[in-house]
C-alpha cells in the first residue's frame, strides 16, 4: 500500500507527462506481481466492486472525525471529492499497518459478505492505521472512484516501457472483460497468445474534430467519407459460436441488444465488425431519443424492442475467419465489409454504413449540409490507406460534424463542479422567456474558459436569491449562448423539450435579458429539427 | 453596540472610527497592510508601530498614526488597543471597551507561532469578531518544520536535477514566511520585484531575512543555476517566469490542502502552508476569548457560525459585502 500511494502521490504531485509514465513504470518492475496486476486493472477502469455505500462511510467518518454529519455534508462540496474529503476530517492515526495493495482490496472485498458491525470495524480500523495519504487511496478503493489523471493510454505506454513489449499489442492485451480474479500477469501480458479470450475486443481506432478547411486533407481521391451516425460506438464480435457487443468506454452490451444476436446467426466465425448501434424505423436510423431509453437497462421490455429495435451500421471490418485485419489499407477493409454484409436479408439486424460519394471538397460540404436529413450529424472523412489504429492518432480520421444549434437562453441557477472544479460555479440551469416567466430547459457544465468560469463564480456568490442546498438561484441577468446537437420532445421536461449535448458556446455579454429567445423560438426548431 | 455593522464596515459609535472599513472614512483603525484591509482614501490611520512601513510602502502619503501592542489609546468613548494576531509581522486584533463591555475585531489570524510575526495572544472578550477563512474541518495545518523540510526537499531534488523550483507565494507575508523556512545553503534564492520590495521594507524594521536576488530584466537565470524562484501568484505562469526554464512549479498556501485547487492552479507541488488559523486553531481562538457573541466574517460564515451555535454560542454572520470566500482570489490573503 505504501509503494502504491507513492506512486500515487509521484502522479498527482506532477503536471508532466513524462514523470507520470517514469513513476508507472518504475512500479511496474519493482511492486510484485499481484500489485502490480491491480494497479493495471484500477488505471483501466476496474475496479473493486462497491462494498460499503457512501452514506455508511460518510457517517463513520463525521463520527470518527467528532463533526455532525450536516459538518461533513457542508464540507465535501467545497473539498469536491468524497474520498478526499474523508481522509481530510479524520483524526492522526494512531496505528500502523505494513499490507499490500492487494492485501487491502482483498480485506476490502471480503466485506461485501460481511455485517455492517464488521463492516464499520475494519474500516474505521482501516482508517486508524494509515496516514492521510494512504487512507485518501484506500478511500477512493472504497468509494469506487478511481480517477487519477492517468488515462488508460498513459498507463499502457508506461506498461510498455516497463516490459519493452508494443504499446499497441499491449493495449489489445488489456481490452474486455479480464479482472485480477480471472487472469495473472504472466497471462494477461506476457503469454504468447493474445487473442485467448474469445471475447476480447479491439481496442477502438478513434477520430478528431476536423476544425480547418477540408482542403488541408489534400487530394479528395484519397478519402472515403460516411455519415457519422449519433448511436453507441460498438463492436459486434462472432467468435467461437458465441457473439459479444462492446461499447467504446468497453463495457459488454451483448444483452442489452438482443436483437444483434440475429446477426450473429449471417455472421460467419472469426468476424469483428465496429459500428454504430442505432435504433432503426425500417428504413433510417430514429432519433438519439429513442435509443436513449434503451441506455443503462440491463434487460429489455419487450415494448422498447418493439418501439426502438437496433441494428447494426458497420462500417469497419477488424477481423475476418479469425485474421486481425487492421494493418489492411481501410479501402480493402471497406471491400471486405461490403462483400460479407451487402447481400444480407432485413432480418441480419446488420447493414453496412453506407459511403457518401465524395468528388470535391466543395460538394461533400453540400452534402455534409443535409446531414440532418439523413438523421446524421455530420460526416466522417477516412483515408484510404488508412490502418485500423489503436487509439486517437490524429491524421488519418476526421468528424466534420455539423455546426450545432443554438440559442439564447437566461442563466437562472447555478451550482458548484467537483473534482478540479471544487468551488467554481461551473454547473448551470438555462432559462428562455415565456412571456413574463423564465422556463428552465437545459443544463449546461462546459464551454467556458476557466477564467469565465471564475468571473462568473464571483458574480453567483454576490447575486444569490435563493439557495435549495447546494443549488443557487441568481439574479436573471446573464445570457449565454447554447449550443446543441439537437432537440426532442420531452414530456418530463418542464419545457417540453431536452436537448442532445447541451453546453455554453458564448456568455453574451452584449445581450440583455429581454432579447433572449422565447420558448416559441425553442418550439420552432423543435417543429424543425425535432 | 460597542461596534455596529455598516456600509462601510465596522464601525464604533462611542469612538466615531472604523475597523478595516472599505468606503473612505474619516479615521480608520487597521489591523494590518493586506489589501483587503488597508484600503486607501482615509482621512487618518491608526496601526501598530510594526504594520506602519508596510501600510506607507503600499499607501504612500498617509496621516497615519502608531500605537505599540497593549498600549491603550481613547478615542472619544472608546478605549482601544492592538494585540498581536500571530497572521503577518504587525498584524493586530483591536480590542474595544465601552463603559465596560469588550469587543475584539480578530482581523486576519494564526494561533501558531512562526518565526517573523509577533505570536497571536488571546484578548478575553465579550464579543469577539472573528475571521473564519478556513473554518471548515478539512483544514488542519501540518506543522511548520515539515512543510520546511517538504519545501527544502523539493528544492535540492530540483537543484540536483538541473531545475529550477519556481515557487508561488503572496508577496507580504507567506513570502517571507516562506524565506524563513528555507535552507539557504541549498542554493541561490531569486525573487520577483513585489516580493524584493516587501523584503526591503521587512529588513528595514529589522526582520531577518535570508539574503536574496532581485529579478531585474537583465539577470541571467543561466547564471544562477539550481535557484528557487520566490514570486507572487499571478507571475507563475506569466513571460515573467518563461526564463526559469526547466522548472518544477510549486505553491504556498493553505488552500493547497485541497487537491481540486492545486490541480486547478496547475502547478507541479502544493505546500500547506497558511497565515490564517485552521479549524483547530479558529475553535481554540475562540474558546480562549471567553466570549458569549461570535460574529463570523471572511470565509465559510454560514456553516461555520451554525456550528458555534451548535457548541453553545451565540454565533451570528457578520452582514458584509466581503463574506469571505477569498478562495481563488489572487489577493494577499491565505
Amino acid at each position: 500500500m505504501k509503494r502504491f500511494t507513492a506512486l500515487y502521490a509521484a502522479i498527482d504531485q506532477s503536471t508532466k507527462t513524462t514523470v507520470k509514465i517514469t513513476a508507472l513504470a518504475r512500479y511496474f518492475q519493482e511492486a510484485p506481481e499481484a500489485d502490480r496486476l491491480w494497479c493495471v486493472a484500477l488505471f483501466s477502469g476496474r475496479r473493486p466492486k462497491r462494498a460499503i455505500t457512501t452514506t455508511r462511510l460518510r457517517e463513520w467518518a463525521a463520527e470518527r472525525a467528532g463533526i455532525p454529519l450536516w459538518l461533513f455534508e457542508e464540507s465535501y462540496p467545497i473539498v469536491g471529492d468524497l474520498a478526499e474529503t474523508i481522509a481530510l476530517v479524520l483524526p492522526p492515526h494512531t496505528q500502523a499497518h505494513g499490507d499490500s495493495l492487494t492485501d487491502w482490496i482483498a480485506r476490502l472485498r471480503a466485506l461485501d459478505q460481511a455485517g455492517e458491525a464488521t463492516r464499520k470495524t475494519a474500516v474505521l480500523d482501516a482508517w486508524d492505521r494509515m496516514p492521510a495519504p494512504e487512507r485518501l487511496v484506500f478511500n477512493k478503493l472504497l468509494t469506487g472512484g478511481f480517477r487519477v489523471g492517468v488515462s488508460r493510454k498513459l498507463m499502457t505506454r508506461a506498461l510498455a516501457q516497463a516490459t519493452g513489449r508494443d504499446e499497441a499489442e499491449l493495449a489489445h492485451r488489456l481490452m474486455g472483460d479480464w479482472t485480477p480474479d480471472t487472469t495473472d500477469w504472466h497471462a494477461l501480458i506476457e503469454a504468447p497468445d493474445a487473442g485467448a479470450d474469445l471475447s476480447r475486443p479491439y481496442p477502438f481506432c478513434l477520430a478528431h474534430g476536423l476544425e480547418d478547411d477540408p482542403d488541408t486533407l489534400g487530394d479528395p481521391r484519397d478519402w472515403l467519407a460516411e455519415w457519422k451516425w449519433d448511436g453507441i460506438r460498438g463492436q459486434l464480435i462472432a467468435r467461437g459460436g458465441e457473439h459479444f457487443v462492446w461499447s467504446r468506454g468497453e463495457e459488454l452490451m451483448t444483452d442489452r441488444f438482443p436483437e444483434l444476436a440475429r446477426a450473429r446467426d449471417f455472421l460467419p466465425d472469426g468476424t469483428v465488425l465496429d459500428g454504430e448501434i442505432v435504433a432503426w424505423d425500417g428504413a433510417q436510423p430514429m432519433p438519439f431519443n429513442a435509443l436513449q431509453k434503451r441506455i443503462g437497462r440491463k434487460t429489455v421490455p419487450k415494448k422498447l424492442l418493439k418501439d426502438a429495435p437496433v441494428i447494426l451500421l458497420a462500417y469497419d471490418l477488424l477481423e475476418q475467419a479469425g485474421r486481425d485485419l487492421r494493418n489492411t489499407p481501410f479501402e480493402a477493409r471497406r471491400t471486405a465489409l461490403e462483400a460479407l454484409l451487402n447481400d444480407l436479408p432485413d432480418a441480419a439486424t446488420v447493414r453496412p454504413s453506407p459511403l457518401v460519394p465524395v468528388t470535391t471538397w466543395s460538394e461533400l460540404g453540400q452534402t455534409r449540409s443535409t446531414a440532418r436529413d439523413a438523421r446524421a450529424e455530420g460526416l466522417m472523412l477516412k483515408r484510404r490507406a488508412s490502418a485500423y489504429h489503436a487509439g486517437r492518432k490524429k491524421g488519418d480520421w476526421w468528424k466534420w460534424k455539423l455546426d450545432p444549434l443554438t440559442i439564447d437562453a437566461v442563466m437562472i441557477y447555478a451550482q458548484q463542479g467537483h473534482g478540479r472544479r471544487a468551488n467554481l460555479f461551473t454547473d448551470f440551469t438555462f432559462a428562455v422567456r415565456d412571456g413574463n416567466d423564465l422556463v428552465p430547459f437545459a443544463k449546461a457544465y462546459s464551454g467556458l474558459t476557466d477564467d469565465e468560469f471564475r468571473k462568473i463564480t464571483q458574480w453567483v456568490r454576490r447575486n444569490t436569491l435563493q439557495r435549495f442546498g447546494p443549488v443557487r438561484q441568481v439574479r436573471p441577468e446573464h445570457v449565454f449562448e447554447i449550443a446543441f446537437e439537437g432537440i426532442h420532445e420531452s414530456p418530463r421536461h418542464k419545457s417540453g423539450v431536452a436537448l442532445r449535448f447541451p453546453r455554453m458556446k458564448r456568455w453574451r455579454h452584449d445581450k440583455p435579458v429581454n432579447e433572449a429567445n422565447t420558448m416559441d423560438d425553442l418550439r420552432a426548431l423543435l417543429a424543425q429539427y425535432g | 453596540m460597542v461596534l455596529t455593522f455598516t456600509s462601510s464596515g465596522i464601525y464604533c459609535p462611542a469612538g466615531d472610527f472604523h475597523i478595516d472599513p472599505w468606503r473612505p472614512v474619516d479615521r480608520a483603525l487597521i489591523t494590518h497592510g493586506h489589501a483587503d484591509h488597508a484600503r486607501p482614501g482615509h482621512a487618518r490611520y491608526l496601526c501598530t508601530q510594526a504594520a506602519a512601513p508596510v501600510m506607507r510602502h503600499r499607501l504612500g502619503e498617509i496621516t497615519l498614526d502608531t500605537a505599540r501592542y497593549a498600549e491603550t489609546r481613547r478615542i472619544g468613548g472608546a478605549t482601544v488597543s492592538f494585540h498581536p494576531a500571530g497572521h503577518v509581522p504587525g498584524s493586530a486584533q483591536i480590542r474595544v471597551e465601552v463603559g465596560g463591555e469588550v469587543w475584539v475585531v480578530s482581523g486576519d489570524y494564526k494561533t501558531t507561532p512562526d518565526r517573523l510575526s509577533e505570536p497571536f495572544e488571546p484578548v478575553r472578550c465579550h464579543s469577539f469578531i472573528t475571521e473564519c477563512t478556513f473554518g471548515l474541518p478539512v483544514f488542519t495545518w501540518p506543522d511548520e518544520v515539515t512543510v520546511a523540510n517538504e519545501i527544502n526537499g523539493w528544492w535540492a531534488a530540483n537543484a540536483a536535477e538541473g531545475r529550477f523550483s519556481l515557487l508561488g507565494a503572496y508577496s507580504l507575508g507567506k513570502a517571507q514566511r516562506v524565506l524563513s523556512l528555507l535552507d539557504p545553503g541549498l542554493g541561490p534564492i531569486l525573487t520577483h520585484g513585489a516580493v524584493e520590495n516587501t523584503n526591503a521594507v521587512l529588513r528595514a524594521q529589522g526582520i531577518p531575512l535570508p539574503d536574496t536576488v532581485h529579478v531585474t530584466p537583465d539577470l541571467k537565470a543561466a547564471d544562477h543555476p539550481g535557484a528557487l524562484v520566490l514570486a507572487p501568484p499571478g507571475a507563475l505562469g506569466s513571460t515573467w517566469s518563461r526564463r526559469f526554464r526547466p522548472a518544477s512549479t510549486g505553491f504556498a498556501s493553505g488552500w493547497m490542502r485541497l487537491r481540486g485547487v492545486r490541480r486547478r492552479r496547475a502547478v507541479d507541488r502544493g505546500f500547506v502552508l497558511s497565515d490564517h488559523a485552521d479549524w483547530a486553531g479558529l475553535n481554540d481562538a475562540i474558546a480562549q476569548t471567553g466570549a458569549e457573541n461570535i460574529y463570523a466574517t471572511h470565509g465559510y460564515t454560514d456553516i461555520f457560525a451554525r456550528w458555534l451555535t451548535e457548541q453553545g454560542l451565540n454565533a451570528q454572520v457578520v452582514p458584509t459585502e466581503f463574506t469571505g470566500e477569498t478562495l481563488d482570489q489572487d489577493g494577499d490573503g491565505a
